[in-house]
């Protein structure tokens, strides 16, 4: 069974997100990790592979050269191979070009699983991986929080938000995005990271994908970033205080504001 | 006016009339509808503007919501909408992507706003849980917007829509994926309700277990109340027990320890309601309600079935 594994590198949370001049996050320089989702990806390829012996997992990314380290990370974690998709005009892809891109480097590795992380904690679209089966032509299987891989049957489990879990499944081959809840990766052996040390990082380029430059980067993206503006303090620390009903009434009413009511 | 195309959703009125509220700043809305366009659903999305309404009655609606809504979508493109607008939410993205890559077509996630522009929508994206608003505009193809409806004030504006019965053929591929629902647990519930030392007692404890109920979500407890025996350790939520990433934290009488915290800093939004308003647990918090939870949450309790007796309240501008 051929698993691949496409794992993104993201800032660290720690320190805030900043912007070029082209509205592009600045990857270069910054405390960077593996996505977190993206290392459940690549602990739920390990745990389908000691259950059986012909499993290979080649974990992919596209980014620039620094975004090795996630690579890096996947194989420390128990990815067999790795391959790296860098290109000097990928710089400034949107979702539907990293798609492209991603799809066409699964394509040419040939698959029966796919696993991604469900979301990236950086842009957090969470559209890629179903874009990526879109392109490939093959069902999608989104926000797993359980998954369960057979020989004809892959069986995700996932909450909705409707206190009762969604089960879905189909037929491999198939595109899978996995969530923070499918269980923490364990910590790698230290044997493995000696291992990881001699494993291989193939260096692709869009020539090797067939791609023409024009067709990804800022240059062949579908959607332009016009302004993005820092909102500092906007997101934690709202205090509702008063009399135990405008209290609940508050709390109902933001509860309603983000659809949970 | 070109035609603004709005995926609507039975099960989601509000959000498919927020969506058709500001479709209607784009061109005329038009919406996609899985299913007979009956008399009540013609009348809440005439009301909110809808002028063309495109039925789609097939089984796969039903049993292959997702697939099939990908097929409607990109059988109604063919029309050359102005738009497609889309709300945010698991099934809305997949939705989107797939659809965007259908229609080669640049797609916008996390909007919370739209105006017209000279070339098309203009959608401000709000980026990292809103410490970033991004301003965007799709180039390329039919502009798909994954609308975070929750944002959106809606607004009437009454017409009487024309239902239009459209055929969709759907291959075997929208019947790839299969799905059945089972209980769910707390590992991956996306609603929790936990209490801690400050529900006081077992007996307490069962404002935990109703509010968990009103809200679909999961009860749990803090290794506070697991200690004291108001809960089983199964529920217990940090590092011991379970960690959790759900998308509603609610936190009731939890003071926030850092053993606490650290089993529960993954969740998306995260309301505490403590009688301390100094309690580290409101530095995390999206909304931190300062008062009793005895006195607090049967108020919300009362409050939530209100708001479900009548299910739509719709806010005219
Ligand atoms: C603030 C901001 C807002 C943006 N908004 C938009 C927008 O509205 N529309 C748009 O088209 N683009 C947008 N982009 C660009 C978009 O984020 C990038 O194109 C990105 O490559 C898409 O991936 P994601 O991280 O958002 O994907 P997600 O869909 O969140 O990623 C899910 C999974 O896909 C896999 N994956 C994603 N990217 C890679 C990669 N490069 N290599 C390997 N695996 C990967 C990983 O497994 C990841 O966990 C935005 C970027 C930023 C910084
Ligand atoms: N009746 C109550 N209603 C709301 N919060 C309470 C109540 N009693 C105690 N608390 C809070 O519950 C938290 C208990 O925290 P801990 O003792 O660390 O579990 C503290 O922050 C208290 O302020």
């Amino acid at each position: 069974m051929r698993i691949v594994v496409l794992v993104k590198q993201v800032p660290s949370m720690d320190a805030d997100l900043s912007f070029a001049p082209d509205h592009t996050l600045v990857r270069d320089d910054r405390p960077a990790a593996l996505n977190a989702a993206d290392s459940c990806a690549v602990d739920q390829a390990l745990r389908i592979a000691v259950r059986r012996r012909d499993v290979q997992i080649t974990a992919v990314t596209m980014g620039p050269p620094c975004a090795v380290a996630a690579l890096r990370t996947a194989l420390v974690l128990g990815a067999d191979t790795a391959v790296h998709v860098r290109d000097e005009a990928l710089h400034g892809s949107d979702a539907l070009a990293t798609s492209r891109v991603l799809a066409a480097a699964v394509a040419r590795l040939g698959f029966d699983l796919v696993l991604c992380g469900s979301a990236s904690a950086d842009s957090g679209m969470s559209a890629v991986p179903a874009m990526v089966a879109e392109r490939l032509g093959v069902p999608v299987l989104c926000f797993a929080d359980h998954l369960v891989v057979r020989e004809r049957k892959v069986e995700i489990h996932r909450d909705d938000g409707c206190g009762d879990r969604r089960v879905l499944s189909a037929a491999p081959p198939v595109v899978v995005s996995v969530t923070e809840r499918c269980g923490e990766p364990r910590y790698p052996r230290y044997v493995s990271r000696l291992d990881a040390r001699d494993k291989l990082i193939s260096e692709w380029t869009l020539a090797t994908l067939g791609i023409e430059p024009a067709e990804v980067g800022l240059a062949g993206s579908a959607c332009v970033v016009r302004a993005a503006t820092p909102r500092p303090g906007a997101r934690r620390g709202v205090l509702a205080e008063g009399d135990p009903t405008s209290v609940a009434i508050r709390v109902a009413d933001f509860l309603a504001e983000r659809q949970f009511l | 006016m070109a035609e603004v195309l709005v995926l609507a959703e039975r099960a989601k009125p509000r959000a498919t009339c927020a969506l058709l509220t500001v479709a209607r700043r784009l061109g005329t809305p038009a919406a996609v509808l899985g299913g007979p366009a009956d008399p009540a659903a013609r009348a809440l999305l005439g009301r909110f503007g809808a002028a063309t309404i495109y039925s789609v009655t097939a089984p796969e609606v039903a049993a292959h919501p997702v697939a099939a809504r990908v097929e409607m979508l990109g059988e109604l493109a063919r029309r050359r909408p102005a738009a497609i607008l889309i709300a945010s939410g698991r099934d809305g993205l997949e939705i989107a992507g797939r659809v965007a890559v259908r229609l080669d077509s640049g797609v916008l996630i996390d909007v919370v706003d739209v105006a017209a522009g000279p070339d098309g929508p203009v959608a401000t994206q709000s980026v990292q849980g809103g410490a970033y608003e991004v301003e965007s505009r799709v180039v390329r193809g039919v502009p798909i917007l994954a609308v975070r409806t929750e944002h959106i004030t809606v607004a009437p504006a009454p017409v009487t829509p024309t239902v239009s019965v459209v055929r969709v053929p759907f291959s075997d591929r929208v019947r790839a994926v299969r799905g059945r629902t089972v209980p769910g647990d707390l590992a991956t519930a996306a609603v929790i309700v936990a209490g801690g030392r400050g529900v006081g007692s077992e007996a307490g404890f069962d404002l935990v277990r109703r509010l968990a109920a009103a809200l679909d979500g999961v009860p749990a407890g803090s290794h506070a109340a697991a200690e004291q025996g108001w809960c089983p350790r199964e529920m217990q939520v940090d590092q011991v027990g379970t960690i959790v990433h759900p998308s509603l934290y609610l936190a009731l009488g939890i003071s926030g320890s850092l053993r606490h915290r650290s089993g529960m800093h993954g969740a998306g939004t995260v309301v505490a309601i403590d009688r301390d308003p100094a309690a580290p647990i409101f530095q995390l918090s999206d909304l931190g309600a300062v008062g009793d939870v005895h006195e607090v949450v049967p108020e919300l309790l009362a409050e939530i079935e209100r708001r479900r007796a009548q299910p739509v309240i719709f806010v005219e501008e």
